[in-house]
């Protein structure tokens, strides 16, 4: 039974927990097991914690064997992405630079799922400071992607999609600031979503880039991520850049979405995110994708969004800006790792020095310099200022398609997963991977990652792309490619995916 | 710090020889009860480090949210100083590695401020009216304070260790930035005394700021060049930092014009760096030196949305502005009729509200800055109080200046009566009462005075009696002594000449 509970959609755990089926404690102790099994070989977890997850599960069934009325997810448990700061539990950000680190306060969506009596499983790996894109900058180790624990499991929020993919978590909170919900997403065989920026609060989110940095729902199925959207998302008026407006209907929208049909619905596809650097059965499984939907009633345009050839070269001058001036706390002086110099006067600019110096990882300090540079005077308009000009330039090409069509869409990622350790000594190509990504970041429009087949054993991603404000279009057309896919299959993706070794026996054997 | 060794040339010869130019940045503390980007409440003097949110700590997620009281006192400001409002405006991040920023950057305006070229007239103390005009007056945020444990000066250098008190991270400030001000000459430091004093005044007429020099509510850093004449193109300037009182602003700004002088006359050159002020021994002495190296790194602070204030909000802002603290005067000299010298006295003594107050009572001008200069301003002096902070309401005052009026008390009497309203023993007519202090207007007690002090100086009497007045005061005299000085001595000269007559 408890193996089962780990293979079910967050969406029927929170129907089982309603009718009585199945109790959250249950559920919850079902997760930890699993993890207590497979996360040895996966390293999905930083933290997990066990005691403060089952305490909300037994809060939540007394509160409902009381009778009170309860949330829609009350008692399916999720796991957060170790970039969100949590009350009383460690986050580190995946730099050693915050290693011991217990926050005073919770994110406002971590808030919101304590609210909604969500058990909190732990955190999760993730590339230092979110800053790659297959979590092997991690302080504490590679994540391993459980289609295949050689490889990489997208990042920077390996850990989430993993965990997700692995079936440690039925749902995880992920961020993305140029793909790291949604790249992960697509090489694990999850699903990914990417608010539209300022759909979901930042408070309490360890800032990257504060201009591209969204946190969204990372889940096995498209109904189960607007389910837990609908949890985070909202104004909160301690984020200045939160939106005001109500979330859309997305649950609503993706419940339409699972009919399957798409009639009337503009899809158009991007040129420049299909061609030169996209893998063969990267480009097959999506073009059979493009077919299902046109199938689906969907009309299939080509769109040409010309100024997303400069987005990748506009992101790494913009993200190095503001992460260089974000990270400037992380200086020993008032939490966090603190180390003195070695030698000579324990001045607080030497101490500054030596902590940075000691508790930052090399791909850290390479967008720290890239930004600081990027910045100083003289350079400021040659660097950031064009950068923001070609922002601006990218967001009126989405404006221009999005008059031509409902939806965008491309292959989520150029490739399948690599291999551990084949990118790292290869920045640039690593940055590639975004390629995809980053133009839904630099205009804050909403993008999700629909799992879409496999290549070679291993999975690739359908990404939807829908103006800023308009998140419920992406769960209609990710629920119905969804639908039509896993008819095509037999059954999810997931399913396919071989057995992970375990660690220890998983209670009871059914 | 070997500040004796320091040349200087004999001011009036330095003016003679240079043409000094002035430029201030004041900082005021606003007064909100939060700070400038959270809910840190902002109270002065609590515990260190108990003022304090995520957000002020610069925790790791925390994010900064406007406080809007703070944009409509950065608005008023800007208005009292004739500026224009920026339509939008954004923040800036500062960036720079100091202890004391919690998140290693200031959040401030860079090129963005919400106010921008104004002017403000400010009247010297000889009624000179000289134009300073603002170049810009932005938003940012205070930093926490720093303090040096061990070793002798207090300073960082030779400390054992440092402590940082972040209360004050986070307040609201408002930077307000002169243009050079030029052609004032030998007035200079005049000036800039008198510049930061109206400012002050501004800020406490705006009800924006408490504005208390001593808790470094206000604080000004000058800048000083010398150049060989009025023509010449502006010499290298010093920013002589945290100067916050209004004398020793008009000091440093002296000190530096016989420094500076002494420097060029020896040939050398003024070096551009910020200086630090002493406010024991009236000097300054180097600090950081301004070099290229200094880049901050500014741009748009991405957590905060433009500031965007509506012209609507900004006229009715305008419409509520009080009157300006000089025209006010010019204003009230007027109406009060007072000499220059007297309303200058008035200013100078803070006195203004209370003889205002004490005049909207019911005292006529006149009276009312008879007694609070008088003998109010003696009693503060005595007592080292600021006369606000005397036991007395310029309402009791007004009452007191009725009862002599009307003849109920005479002038030592009333000054007994305000020493019993200042003792806390009640109002004017209370104590007057209690005291039993009152000019005694029944002829009956007093025609008996006048008859025993008549019979006691038989002689005296006799001599009245035969046409000689000269001794009328010696009886006037012994009644007043018999009554305690409650008889009105007219009243008693006119009584001993009617018993002398009777008799």
């Amino acid at each position: 039974m408890a193996a089962d509970l780990t293979r079910r959609s967050a969406a029927d755990l929170a129907q089982a927990l309603r009718s009585g089926e199945v109790s959250s404690v249950e559920v919850t102790q079902a997760h930890l097991d699993r993890i207590a099994a497979v996360d040895g070989a996966v390293h999905a977890f930083l933290h997990v914690s066990t005691e403060d997850a089952l305490a909300t599960a037994r809060d939540v069934d007394a509160r409902r064997a009381a009778g009170e009325e309860l949330p829609a997810l009350a008692g399916v448990p999720v796991a957060v992405k170790d970039v969100v700061v949590t009350k009383g539990m460690p986050t580190t950000a995946g730099s050693r630079i915050l290693s011991g680190w217990v926050p005073p306060y919770d994110a406002t969506l971590v808030e919101r799922l304590r609210a909604a009596g969500m058990p909190i499983l732990g955190k999760t790996n993730m590339d230092e400071f979110a800053m790659g894109s297959s979590t092997e900058h991690s302080a504490y180790g590679d994540t391993h992607n459980p289609w295949d624990l050689d490889r990489i499991p997208g990042g920077s929020g390996g850990g989430s999609a993993a965990a997700v993919a692995a079936f440690e978590a039925p749902l995880a909170i992920g961020t993305d600031t140029g793909g790291s919900i949604r790249q992960p997403g697509a090489v694990t065989g999850t699903v990914g979503v990417k608010p539209t920026y300022g759909g979901v609060s930042r408070y309490g989110l360890i800032a990257l880039a504060s201009s591209l940095d969204q946190a969204g729902p990372v889940t096995r199925t498209v109904l189960d991520s607007a389910l837990l959207h609908e949890v985070i998302g909202g104004h909160d008026p301690r984020d200045s850049t939160s939106l005001a407006e109500p979330l859309p209907d997305v649950v609503g929208a993706a419940r339409l979405g699972l009919t399957g049909d798409l009639t009337g619905v503009r899809v158009g596809v991007v040129r420049e995110l299909d061609g030169e650097g996209y893998q063969a059965g990267v480009r097959d499984r999506f073009e059979e994708s493009l077919d299902l939907l046109r199938g689906a009633g969907a009309e299939v345009v080509e769109v040409s969004c010309p100024h997303f050839d400069y987005a990748l070269a506009a992101y790494y001058l913009i993200l190095p800006s503001e992460a260089s001036s974000n990270l400037a706390k992380f200086d020993g002086m008032r939490f966090g790792l603190r180390v003195e110099p070695t030698d000579g006067p324990a001045t607080a600019e030497r101490v500054m020095g030596a902590t940075r110096g000691a508790g930052f990882g090399d791909e850290v300090k390479r967008r720290i310099i890239l930004g600081t540079y990027a910045l100083s005077a003289g350079y400021y308009d040659a660097y950031y200022g064009s950068a923001q000009k070609v922002r601006t330039l990218i967001q009126r090409d989405f404006a221009a398609a999005f008059e031509q069509v409902d939806v965008l869409v491309s292959p989520t990622a150029p490739t399948t997963a690599f291999k551990l350790g084949e990118k790292l000594d290869d920045p640039l190509a690593m940055y590639l991977n975004d390629v995809a990504t980053i133009p839904a970041n630099l205009a804050g429009v909403p993008g999700m990652s629909v799992p879409n087949g496999l290549v070679d054993g291993l999975p690739v991603g359908f990404q939807i792309l829908a103006p800023a404000r308009a998140d419920d279009r992406l769960y209609r057309v990710g629920a119905a490619l969804e639908t039509l896919l896993e008819q095509r299959w037999g059954g999810p993706l997931l399913a396919q995916a071989p057995e992970l070794p375990t660690a220890a026996p998983e209670g009871s054997q059914p | 710090m070997s500040t004796s060794t320091v040349a200087l040339v004999d001011y009036d010869e330095a003016v003679a020889r240079f043409d000094p130019v002035i430029g201030i940045e004041v900082h005021v503390e606003l007064g909100t009860r939060t700070k400038m980007f959270d809910g840190a409440p902002t109270e002065f003097g609590a515990d260190p480090n108990t003022q304090v949110t995520p957000v002020s700590l610069g925790l790791p997620g925390a994010l900064p949210v406007l406080n809007g009281t703070a944009v409509e006192s950065a608005i008023k400001i800007g208005l009292a100083l004739n500026c224009q409002i920026a339509e939008v405006c954004r923040f800036a991040r500062k960036n720079y590695f100091y202890p004391d920023i919690p998140k290693n950057f200031q959040t401030s305006q860079y090129d963005e401020p919400i106010a921008h070229d104004g002017f403000l007239d400010v009247e010297l103390e000889d009624g000179t009216v000289v134009r300073v005009e603002i170049e810009r007056a932005h938003m940012e945020e205070d930093a926490g304070k720093n303090t040096h444990v061990g070793g002798a000066t207090g300073r960082i250098h030779g400390a054992e260790y440092s402590l940082v008190d972040y209360n004050r991270a986070g307040i609201p400030l408002i930077e307000i930035v002169t243009r050079p001000i030029t052609g004032v000459g030998t007035r200079a430091p005049e000036v800039a005394r008198a510049y930061v004093q109206t400012l002050r005044d501004i800020f406490r007429a705006l009800e924006v700021s408490e504005a208390r020099m001593e808790r470094g509510n206000v604080r000004a850093d000058v800048n000083v060049s010398l150049r060989p004449s009025p023509d010449a193109p502006l010499g290298t300037r010093t920013e002589t930092k945290n100067v916050n009182s209004f004398r020793s602003v008009e000091r440093a700004v002296r000190f530096e014009i016989s420094r500076q002088a002494a420097v060029l006359d020896g040939g050398g050159t003024v070096v551009q760096e910020t200086r630090h002020w002493h406010e024991d021994t009236g000097v300054t002495t180097p600090g950081r030196v301004k070099s290229d190296a200094e880049d901050y790194r500014y741009f748009p602070e991405p957590d905060l949305v433009p500031v965007a204030p509506s012209r609507d909000w900004v006229e009715e802002i305008r419409a509520t502005l009080p009157e300006m603290p000089v025209a006010r005067r010019r204003r009230l000299q007027d109406e009060w009729g007072y000499a220059d010298a007297e309303m200058r006295d008035v200013v100078n003594a803070g006195a203004i509200e209370l003889i205002e107050s004490t005049v909207a009572a019911g005292a006529s001008p006149a009276a009312a800055r008879k007694w609070w200069m008088g003998e109010l301003a003696r009693t503060a002096n005595t007592d080292g109080v600021a006369l606000e902070e005397l036991l007395v309401t310029p309402l009791q005052v007004a009452e007191l200046q009725g009862l002599v009026e009307s003849g109920r008390l005479n002038d030592k009497l009333a000054r007994q009566v305000l020493a019993g309203v200042l003792a806390g023993e009640g109002s004017p007519e209370q104590v007057a009462h209690d005291r039993g202090l009152e000019v005694v207007s029944d002829d009956g007690p007093l025609i008996a005075a006048v008859d025993e002090a008549l019979a006691a100086q038989p002689d005296v009497a006799e001599k009245i009696r035969s046409g000689n007045l000269g001794p009328v005061g010696a009886i006037i005299g012994a009644v007043m002594k018999a009554t305690r000085g409650q008889a009105d001595a007219g009243r008693v000269r006119e009584l001993v000449l009617e018993r002398v007559a009777q008799d």
